[in-house]
């Protein structure tokens, strides 16, 4: 295949990431504690996320076994503001671009 | 592990809920005693921000210093004045037979609070060490146990009230 004159050039610079993908989504995470209780946890999913007894369950059991679960995703703000409402409910939440 | 069942029954709930957004409060007075004594201490440490209320203020970004320095001047304040408006709700309220939902979060906030200083103090870890009665930290982790247990009857009373109404 001939290769066009026009054709973009690769480049390796890793630095042009962030401005190639400027929308790439962030997860929030919500990391296992000693403290709060699994009750609760299963509570505080349901209510900010809406999240059936189910699926609020198995991610506090994901939490509470593996060290962590996503819990939401989305764009900066978005993932900020959940965070921010998980904190006012005590819980350990954090924050990251999806990989 | 315990060979003997307790015979006594489990004490009275102090918290339930009564109908859609209406819980009942029946909280003994040596235990709203302990409650009164316990808020102002946590006031006083939130507002001065000592270390034990490090959970009260957690990282949103672990590996961005400048993302969670703005993170933290945007939120810390208004996260501040909701533990402690969360405080005064308690206090103002202690006292009544029934309380609505929005003071019931409040109070989950202030138990939870409770705890989380609590436990940051004791150093707890997923399982609650065997102490000797006589043990200096004995009275903090009975003062936890009671605040885990009023936690659960709140959590119980509020999930109720999800998904019932």
């Amino acid at each position: 295949m001939a290769v066009s004159p026009l054709a973009p050039v690769k480049t390796d610079d890793p630095s042009n990431t962030e401005d190639i993908k400027p929308d790439r989504p962030w997860i929030v995470l919500v990391w296992n504690d000693p403290i709060n209780l699994m009750s609760y946890v299963t509570m505080v999913f349901q209510k900010l996320f809406g999240y059936s007894l189910e699926k609020a369950t198995a991610l506090m059991l994901d939490v509470h076994q593996k060290g962590r679960a996503v819990v939401s995703s989305g764009p900066r703000e978005k993932a900020e503001f959940d965070v921010s409402r998980l904190h006012a409910h005590g819980l350990w939440a954090t924050m990251q671009h999806d990989v | 592990m315990s060979d003997v069942e307790p015979d006594y029954p489990e004490p009275r709930p102090r918290i339930a809920r009564l109908g859609p957004g209406r819980f009942a409060l029946e909280i003994p007075e040596p235990e709203r005693l302990l409650l009164r004594n316990l808020l102002p201490d946590l006031n006083d440490l939130v507002q001065a921000r000592d270390p034990s209320t490090k959970r009260l203020f957690p990282t949103a970004y672990h590996d961005d210093p400048q993302k969670e320095a703005e993170y933290q001047s945007l939120m810390a304040n208004d996260l501040a004045a909701g533990r402690l408006a969360a405080i005064r709700t308690v206090e103002q309220t202690i006292d009544q037979p029934e309380i609505d939902l929005p003071a019931l979060e409040r109070w989950m906030e202030a138990i939870n609070s409770l705890r989380l200083v609590l436990g940051t103090r004791l150093e707890v870890g997923e399982d609650l060490p065997a102490l000797d009665a006589d043990d200096p930290d004995a009275p903090a982790y009975a003062v936890y146990e009671y605040l885990g247990w009023l936690m659960e009857q709140a959590v119980r009373a509020m999930s109720e009230d999800l998904t019932q109404s």
